[in-house]
């Protein structure tokens, strides 16, 4: 597993539409609304960058930057 | 060839972003899976043309930097088999809405088919017509609201993955949104599959279809998906055999391709036999 | 090819076959329909044994579909259709208008409305062929009355597609489709052929596919070469890209129809006889023309000073060219076989709109010399 301090979460505000989608679907509880209503990285270190909110955000508004290679990056 | 680390950056034309789609709306999903797809199979995006029709789904083909061709509602695949047939070594992929695909481009859908012209079809099945205001599609299916069917539908649907195998196609494959991934994947081996190849992608339209019919946003329809599909095969279909199934139905390589055969046509007509 | 003799004897559906492939057609796709389908046949020949294209598609809506598709990778294309199948093909053929796509739609045209007249001749899609697909718009088409002539006008719709970067229509009809008469096929170079006018601008370097040079040409850049920009049927930008800014939006139907109006002086092809002196004119098109050209010869070994005035470019509208040629005419006969629809802007064209006259037939026969000499004599006040 990927330590919590090796990942980034790229959030665009601008592209993000606040649908939600990557804060229910996170396996680790990583991201919540932010006071606008857009993703936000609260629990950065939770992350396992299983990228499934990548995958999964309609808007490409989230990408995840491992900053050490880690081998496993597919999890589903 | 060194594999880059995915930048969906490098794929699209960021400044048409933000995209026109509702918040929540699967179409983007289905965009992020096929740039992966083209991502992981190291194609040059010079070499693929991407080719739509209308409807919010169609909007696909302004977004990515491949050549684009977005043309009228239904004709997309016609469109595209002369791009193909022209100039055979050229990627041809076409996203179509369901309405787009099977009601007003149903004759074009299955004559690509019957060709099997190396084309990959991607069907983004959100069961209504998104861009016009939420009237019923060939596939909503009996029992359905929509503006057109303030009643409830009356109209079947089509079985998209059936309609494609008996009309010929030779690779045919289903996924949803929610399973982004396994999207990713079955695009990627249709797209290298040669022959008319169909990816169904159930996807969610949560401001019509979901609103009419009470199916919940964004989420709740995605998570519709998870429930109420299977891996083909799977043993939950024994307790409920209504639960759609997913993954590849058929991938077929012994049938000639249509571009392939046209060039043994080619070399006969130059050997000057008639 | 073996056989050096260049001449043939033919009908004008392979006319159109034979100037389509001196033009350097690369791909064809069609759907059968009587009077057209001869064109389809001979393609299906012609083309592979050149390693060209030649598909039959489901109909004829796929037919406009694919040979824009593959127009935009770099080959010269054509349709061939009648008047139900040009129907269908209307909302294409507006997509290619939009899109600026060189593309070459004939028309061999039948008896209508509907299914009509399948086998019998006719010249009612004058107007559709102007204004068959929605929206204001600008088109060319050709037609002729002879199969040499029609040889050289599909060459001409080819080269003109490839100028102006739209659908040409080549409206033949029954007759001239299926009638058989001698064709000398000319050899390379006799008659101009227009190339492919592809960009200059190098890899890397923004390339404009929708911004006209200063004389007015928009060079292409073939699908899959390495260009990559968006064709839409939507208003669009220099790039292609949607855009209903209504600077925009204006601008460039402007250009579309401005591209092809302005160039009137360049499009407009016509042919006359004896018209130097003529104090009565005949204008007509296609097989009709071969009727009045008949009849004046007639007339003239009579003394009766008649000219024709047989036009080739329909659209646009020779308007200026015929206010000119008939500005000292006693009358002017419109020779067409509809209810008259050249006859409406010849009427528009010139200074005495009332000296205008209209020789048709509406049966599905050829108009006859003796059915214009009725009408002529009438004008005269000779009685019929
Ligand atoms: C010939 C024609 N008929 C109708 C329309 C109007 N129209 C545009 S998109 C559309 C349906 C879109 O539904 P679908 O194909 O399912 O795509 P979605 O928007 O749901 O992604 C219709 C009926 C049109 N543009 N052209
Ligand atoms: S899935 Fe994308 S658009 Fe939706 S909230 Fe998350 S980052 Fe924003
Ligand atoms: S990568 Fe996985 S764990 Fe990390 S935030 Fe995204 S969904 Fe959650
Ligand atoms: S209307 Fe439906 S299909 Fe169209 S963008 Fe919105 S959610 Fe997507
Ligand atoms: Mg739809």
């Amino acid at each position: 597993m990927a330590k919590g301090k090796t990942v980034k979460h790229l959030i665009d505000k601008e592209w993000c539409k606040g649908c939600g989608i990557c804060i229910h679907f996170c396996p680790k509880n990583v991201l919540e609304f932010d006071k606008h209503g857009k993703a936000k990285a609260a629990r950065p270190e939770d992350c396992i960058a299983c990228k499934l909110c990548e995958l999964r955000c309609p808007d490409l508004a989230i990408q995840i930057i491992e900053e050490q290679e880690v081998e496993h990056e597919k999890q589903e | 060839m060194t594999k880059q680390v995915f930048n969906f950056k490098d794929y699209i034309r960021p400044r048409f972003f933000p995209h026109i789609w509702c918040p929540g709306c699967g179409h983007g999903i289905v965009l992020g899976s096929l740039l992966r797809a083209v991502h992981e199979l190291g194609l040059d995006k010079n070499e693929i043309v991407i080719t739509s029709g209308i409807g919010c789904s169609s909007r696909i083909s302004g977004y990515v930097d491949f050549h684009s061709l977005h043309t009228i509602h239904g004709r997309a695949l016609s469109f595209a088999t002369g791009v193909k047939l022209s100039k055979p070594h050229l990627k041809a992929i076409v996203p179509m809405g369901d309405g787009d695909a099977l009601a007003i481009g149903g004759n074009h859908f299955i004559h690509a088919a019957r060709r099997n012209i190396d084309i990959t079809a991607i069907v983004m099945n959100n069961r209504i017509y998104g861009m016009t205001g939420g009237q019923f599609s060939p596939l909503s299916g009996l029992d359905k609201k929509a503006t057109t069917a303030p009643y409830s539908t009356i109209d079947r649907n089509f079985d998209v993955v059936e309609l494609a195998k008996s009309a010929g196609a030779t690779f045919v494959a289903r996924s949803t949104v929610f399973h982004a991934n396994e999207c990713k994947n079955l695009l990627k081996k249709g797209i290298s599959h040669k022959g008319f190849s169909v990816v169904e992608i159930l996807t969610q339209c949560p401001t019509y279809y979901g609103r009419k019919n009470k199916e919940g946003d964004a989420i709740q329809m995605m998570e519709g998906y998870k429930t109420n599909t299977v891996k083909i095969g799977s043993k939950k279909l024994e307790k409920n055999p209504d639960l759609i199934q997913r993954g590849i139905f058929i991938e077929n390589t012994d049938i000639p391709e249509y571009c392939e055969a046209y060039d043994k046509i080619i070399e006969t007509a130059m050997k000057g036999k008639a | 090819m073996k056989n050096k003799n260049n001449i043939r004897f033919v009908q004008g559906n392979e006319a159109c076959v034979e100037g389509a492939i001196y033009a350097g057609i690369d791909f064809f796709a069609g759907y059968p329909i009587t009077p057209s389908t001869e064109i389809m046949e001979h393609l299906a020949t012609r083309l592979p044994q050149k390693g060209g294209k030649f598909i039959q598609m489901e109909d004829e809506i796929a037919s406009m579909g694919a040979i824009i598709g593959a127009s935009l990778t770099g080959n010269k294309v054509m349709t061939a259709t009648s008047g139900p199948g040009f129907s269908l093909k209307q909302e294409a053929l507006g997509y290619a208008c939009m899109a600026e796509i060189p593309c070459v739609i004939a028309n061999v045209q039948r008896g209508g409305p509907s299914t009509g007249n399948p086998t019998h001749v006719s010249q009612g899609d004058v107007n559709q062929a102007r204004w068959g697909t929605h929206g204001d718009h600008a088109i060319i088409a050709l037609t002729a009355s002879n199969h040499q002539d029609v040889f050289k006008i599909t060459v001409d719709a080819f080269n003109m597609a490839e100028t102006y970067r739209t659908p040409v229509v080549l409206l033949l009809d029954e007759v001239i489709g299926h009638m058989r008469e001698k064709l000398v096929i000319p050899e390379p170079g006799e008659i101009p052929v227009v190339e492919r006018l592809r960009t200059s601008v190098k890899k890397g370097i923004d390339y404009h596919p929708y911004l006209p040079r200063e004389d007015g040409r928009l060079p292409m850049s073939d699908f899959g070469a390495e260009h990559r920009y968006n064709v839409t049927g939507l208003f669009h930008d220099m790039w292609g890209f949607p855009n209903n800014n209504p600077e925009v939006v204006s601008e460039l139907l402007r250009h579309l129809v401005d591209k092809i109006e302005n160039n009137v002086h360049e499009i407009s092809m016509h042919k006359e006889y004896w018209m130097d002196d003529a104090e009565y004119i005949l204008i007509s098109y296609g097989s009709s023309a071969r009727s009045a050209i008949h009849l004046a010869r007639n007339r003239r070994s009579r003394g009766v000073k008649l000219g024709v005035l047989e036009l080739q470019t329909l659209w646009p509208f020779p308007t200026e060219m015929v206010k000119e040629k008939c500005a000292g005419a006693k009358a002017v006969i419109v020779v067409e076989m509809n209810m008259g629809q050249v006859v409406t802007q010849v009427k528009n064209a010139v200074d005495n709109p009332q000296t205008v006259f209209l020789a048709n037939r509406i049966d599905g026969q050829l108009i006859s010399p003796t059915d214009i000499k009725s009408l002529l004599r009438m004008i005269q006040g000779k009685g019929v």
